[in-house]
């Protein structure tokens, strides 16, 4: 394959994808009697066009870099990792956990590691228990981790609820040292908004991974095992402990996000506080076809169309955007392929 | 507490489960993961408020309820059929377009419920099934129609799959479908046809829901089909063991809604025994848990 | 009178192999006819078009005297001609007389007949004596009992023409004389029967006529009564072997490698199986450094198992000792440190990582050893890369190119180089040459040649007799599991071998 028809393959399929999201959108707000011009430029005005806006956006975003790395190294090793939704609350859940034991006055940057430990534990014993299930009894890991978001939400209802949580509230008690500075500390326009410095994290994050996916020996085996098994197998590779272990980091590094409220937004473990970023991250390693540059770009897609909705309400139900992020994953799954064979075909006619 | 009342408390939130796991076996055994049974069931729950509500505002009266039966069929006939689409004729992934579907579903009845009821919560009183002073408890279940149809859908999917030339055909699709085809089964339509199926039962589960409670609230479902879901492991993706696991675990939920006030196990333990019971299944820690060879299976042939 | 199967001048082509190629078939009514030939011959092709699977490119189909090219499978059905794949296509959690009627179902209203479909498979078990109880299910049956299921499937069709593909592959002796009973009977009812297969002697026994196939070719139809095993195998083989002989290098003498010690030394290696006992069994064999041992033998014999014990990628017990060290019990990585080195036999499965480059290929299996810290160091990986493209003239020579987009002849290159390009004792070589243009196949025999002439025990596993008659310098044979011959080159000719090949002959 040329690299222009490889560019073309890996360019092509999402921008069709997009296209057709945008249609649906279309057909959405002129059912409400709006004009589409109308509404996404007011979409773009309250996202990228103020910085409070931006703020949200780059708030939302670091949420959904970390599910959408966790989600795309599964997809990097051949596993489908729907868990990140509960591995992001037992993450966040762990850091404020640590935050009430930690006494006041600690300097942030010593309670960081320990945060982050926390955060990465709690994630990745989440992540680890379908690992080993799947590693030892090959019980299939979609249905495993979709049945311990369920458990691990409880598990952690539970917990808050009875055990931590401080009267009337649906929330722990707010950590007491090792908050991080929000952006709006550095830069006042941010002010007001959640974007916190978290994000520098997320981005530490995704180069890490990037830089272990595709220099270190481990990534190298990772990604054989993922794309042929038994190739890798071949190569010396140990597949059952490729699989556990990617399954356990990418549990951690969803686990991660949950910093980004604990440490930077509201300081304490709400029930509830990441619903749906979890599934989000299925989207944006998709969309992002598992690479931490495209995840961090589609993480970007989505956190403007999730703050957009809010800043569209007054014209469409900002619901509509719920809509579009479904479309858009089904746009992607089904025209990726799609694409693909279309412009194999049409290449092969054109060689004949 | 009467173990009659219990009883009929079990079978009130066995329904929609029965429901779902029924129409999801339908497509598990086909081929196609039930991952949407979620979706379908909050679409079916919308229609059928939407509906019911509808034909209530033009005077119907008494059938106002069952054009929202008619419509919730429909609405989980649409979904499914956009899942069998994307997975079968455009070869997407199963598990990625099952969430979307979900999603959508959730995006839809939200979207919906602004434009019909502007409201972003719930949708006004809707007409229902049951009938004034027949009070609680099983006199009031049998009253309601969907009631007697979740409670003979179980037998008869199972009677479709195990006694009938369509149900023989979906079993051999979902195990081997090269062997079917090689016979001349038309693989492609049986599936759609499985998975059409699944989406009017389990929309069904999903009108029994709105109607029962005369309103459409936003995510009602709550994770009921992924509770189907996990019914239809548990049971080994046989119909009646997929409907005794429901009522096993809707017993489970009575039981702890009944403990309520006694606080002796946390009502969230209760939550997680159908998930848990089905990791343990998926282990194979209690005898093997087989699942149909081909399912999941729609991208590579 | 018509032959009630009359193929002429069949041509297919998949990709870039041509399956067939002018092939041809005349089969008359109530014959059962034998059709043999080496792997890759295109037989099951050329059976596939019969039944409707394939459509043939060029040439002309005639079945009962009708011209019926490029039919589809439910016209072939229809017109009664059933095959029984080698590869059962039975559902095994639907009962026998569910898979018997599956597509063409009895129904009593809207229900199954269950009752009419498991006295229709009792009658024709009754009839042709295939019998199966009708209520199992066909996951609880053995292989026999499965195939007979599947022969029940096309004569519950009315199928007057049977095809069946490599039959007796999967059955032990005792199955087989039943078989042949009921395909005896079916003739007797005026049934026409077409059989692939390999085991000639027992062919000679059943068959009417033969047919034999080379390369995608019609070589030779003859009567059974007359036909030797040899005279057969000699078909089958060809002339090609013959002149291969002559022309070939001659090989170097095993006399003086035999005195030093082996550098490869396996003693009872057995790998057990699921159902019919051990896939390899209990086999013991040396290699002497500058010394190639092939291993000839009809595929599925246990050759591919043989290979994984030896590489670990199966498990196996047994003793494998490589240059003094044992094996047993230690990794792929591990052993391939100690200087094994493996060409698999299926380089798209496990040689290649398809979607990685050249230069990632290059370096599979040895990725730990152009590491710096955890990092892999590119900058060696890409030197080892231009050097190898160079050196194996792999095309197109850009190191970032997928592996994916090469020919399959470039493909294998990548694999050969990288695993000449280690520092090994012992060369596992597995179908080396499959798949792979006449250019790729003098190259890779070269190397082989090569690593042998530098003091190396190559073991090389191939289907096509002719290119282990070409290399080795000594011979074995493995049927059921077993090494049946072990022979030197000069002894080995496929006269000598192909009783051993098709099991007609055994030796200690």
């Amino acid at each position: 394959m040329s690299r222009r028809a490889a560019i073309e393959e890996a360019v092509l399929p999402p921008l069709v994808a997009l296209l057709l999201a945008a249609v649906v959108g279309d057909l959405l707000i002129l059912s409400f009697g709006q004009s589409p011009g109308a509404v996404f430029q007011l979409l773009l005005e309250g996202t990228w066009g103020n910085a409070y806006g931006f703020g949200q956006v780059l708030y939302k975003a670091t949420t959904l870099v970390f599910t959408g790395l966790a989600v795309g190294l599964g997809l990097r090793a051949g596993l489908f990792n729907i868990g990140a939704e509960s591995q992001l609350a037992a993450g966040g859940f762990c850091a404020a956990l640590i935050g009430i034991l930690l006494p006041a006055g600690i300097p942030a940057l010593l309670c960081l590691p320990i945060y982050v430990l926390a955060a990465a534990l709690g994630g990745g014993i989440v992540g680890a228990v379908p690992g080993v299930l799947k590693a030892r009894f090959g019980a299939h890991e979609v249905i495993v981790t979709i049945m311990l978001n369920f458990i691990v939400l409880a598990l952690l209802n539970y917990l808050t609820s009875a055990k931590i949580h401080v009267p009337d509230t649906l929330h722990t008690p707010e950590l007491k040292s090792g908050a991080l500075p929000r952006l709006g500390d550095a830069f006042a326009p941010f002010h007001g908004s959640a974007a916190n410095s978290t994000i520098l994290l997320a981005i530490v994050t995704a180069v890490a991974l990037g830089w272990y996916l595709f220099r270190t020996r481990r990534g190298f085996e990772l990604r054989a095992v993922g794309l042929q098994p038994h190739a890798a197998e071949y190569a010396g590779v140990n597949v059952a402990g490729v699989t556990w272990r990617a399954l356990a980091v990418s549990g951690a590094i969803a686990g991660l996000g949950g910093l980004n409220y604990v440490l930077g937004y509201k300081h304490y473990y709400e029930e509830g506080f990441a619903t749906g970023a979890g599934f989000l991250g299925i989207a944006v390693a998709l969309v992002g076809r598992s690479h931490p540059v495209g995840i961090v770009l589609a993480a970007l897609l989505f956190a403007t169309l999730s703050q957009g909705g809010l800043a569209v309400n007054a014209l469409v139900p900002k619901q509509m955007v719920d809509v579009l992020q479904a479309v858009v994953i089904l746009a992607v799954s089904t025209s990726v392929p799609e694409v693909r064979r279309l412009l194999r075909g049409a290449r092969r006619s054109n060689d004949s | 507490m009467s173990a009659l009342n219990f009883l009929s408390q079990t079978l009130r939130i066995a329904v929609p489960y029965l429901l779902a796991a029924a129409g999801g076996v339908l497509s598990e055994r086909a081929g196609l993961i039930g991952l949407t049974l979620e979706g379908y069931m909050l679409g079916g729950a919308f229609c059928a408020a939407a509906g019911s509500y509808a034909a209530g505002a033009a005077g119907m009266g008494a059938v106002a309820p069952w054009l929202g039966v008619l419509a919730a069929v429909l609405g989980g006939a649409a979904l499914s059929m956009l899942y069998a689409a994307s997975a079968i004729r455009f070869k997407a992934d199963q598990i990625v377009v099952g969430i979307a579907v979900n999603l959508l579903a959730v995006g839809l009845t939200r979207f919906f419920l602004r434009l019909f009821f502007d409201s972003s919560s719930n949708s006004p009183r809707v007409p229902g099934f049951d009938v004034k002073g027949s009070g609680t408890g099983f006199v009031s279940l049998a009253h309601n129609p969907l009631v007697w149809i979740g409670v003979i859908m179980t037998p008869l999917v199972a009677w479709l799959l195990y006694r009938t030339p369509f149900g023989l055909r979906i079993r051999a699709v979902g195990e081997h479908p090269a062997a079917a085809a090689s016979v001349g089964v038309p693989v492609v339509k049986v599936r759609y046809m499985a998975v059409a199926l699944s989406g009017m039962i389990a929309g069904l589960g999903g009108a029994y829901l709105s109607l029962d409670q005369h309103q459409f609230t936003d995510g009602m479902t709550a994770g009921r089909g992924f509770i189907a879901l996990a019914a239809i492991i548990f049971g080994r993706w046989n119909p009646l063991l997929a409907g005794l696991a429901c009522l096993l675990f809707a017993s489970a939920e009575t039981l702890q809604i009944q403990l309520q006030g006694t606080q002796m196990i946390p009502s969230q333990f209760v939550e997680m025994i159908p998930y848990v019971l089905t990791i343990i299944a998926l282990a194979g820690l209690v005898g093997r848990a087989s699942a149909p060879a081909a399912l999941g299976k729609t991208t590579t042939e | 009178m018509t032959n009630a199967i009359q193929l002429e001048g069949i041509e297919k082509r998949f990709g870039p192999v041509q399956a067939n190629r002018g092939a041809g078939l005349q089969v008359a009514h109530g014959e059962i006819h034998a059709l043999v030939g080496e792997n890759g011959a295109g037989k099951s092709t050329l059976m596939r078009i019969l039944a409707g699977l394939h459509a043939p490119d060029a040439g002309s189909m005639l079945v009962n005297g009708r011209d019926v090219t490029g039919w589809a499978t439910s016209e072939a059905i229809a017109a009664g001609v059933g095959m029984v794949h080698q590869h059962f296509m039975l559902v095994p959690t639907l009962t026998v007389a569910e898979n018997v009627v599956l597509g063409s179902e009895i129904t009593k209203g809207l229900v199954l007949d269950r009752g009419a479909a498991e006295r229709a498979v009792r009658e024709l078990g009754k009839r042709t004596g295939l019998v199966v109880p009708p209520d199992r299910l066909v996951s609880e049956l053995s292989v026999g009992e499965a195939q007979r299921v599947e022969i029940l499937k096309t004569l519950y069709r009315g199928a007057k023409i049977l095809i069946l593909d490599e039959p007796t592959a999967v059955l032990s002796p005792p199955e087989v004389r039943e078989l042949w009973a009921v395909l005896r009977s079916l003739r007797a009812e005026g049934g026409t029967v077409v059989l692939i297969t390999h085991k000639l002697d027992e062919v000679i026994d059943v068959s009417d006529a033969i047919t034999v196939m080379r390369q995608g070719a019609t070589v030779t139809r003859m009567a059974s009564a007359g036909a030797t095993p040899q005279s057969i195998a000699r078909a089958m083989v060809g002339r090609d072997v013959a002149l291969a002989l002559d022309a070939e290098y001659a090989g170097s003498t095993i006399s003086g490698a035999s005195a030093t010690a082996p550098l490869l030394d396996v003693r009872n290696l057995t790998v057990s199986g699921t159902r019919r006992g051990n896939i390899v069994d209990n086999v013991s064999f040396s290699i002497a450094p500058g010394e190639i041992l092939g291993i000839a033998g009809v595929e599925g014999n246990g050759q591919t198992e043989l290979i994984e014990a030896l590489s670990g990628l199966r498990e196996a017990r047994g003793l494998i000792s490589l240059a003094g060290r044992d094996l047993i019990g230690d990794t792929v990585r591990e052993r391939g440190d100690a200087g094994l080195s493996h060409i698999p036999e299926d380089r798209h499965e496990r040689g290649l990582v398809l979607d990685y480059s050249i230069a990632e290929n290059l370096i599979l299996g040895q990725q730990h050893k152009f590491t710096s810290g955890p990092t892999i160091d590119g900058a060696r990986v890409l030197a080892h890369a231009r050097d190898l493209i160079a050196r194996y003239d792999i095309r197109p020579p850009d190191p970032a190119r997928a592996a994916r987009a090469l020919s399959g002849g470039n493909q294998q290159k990548i694999v050969v180089a990288r695993e000449m390009a280690r520092d090994f004792k012992v060369l596992l070589a597995s179908q080396p040459t499959r798949g792979v243009d006449v250019g790729a196949i003098e190259f890779i025999h070269a190397r082989l040649r090569e690593a042998r002439d530098q003091g190396k025990a190559v073991l090389l596993v191939s289907a096509d007799l002719a290119e282990v008659l070409a290399l080795a310098d000594r011979v074995a044979v493995m049927y059921g599991g077993r090494f049946v011959a072990v022979l030197p080159r000069a002894e080995a000719s496929p006269d000598v071998l192909g009783p051993y090949m098709t099991g007609a002959e055994h030796a200690a």
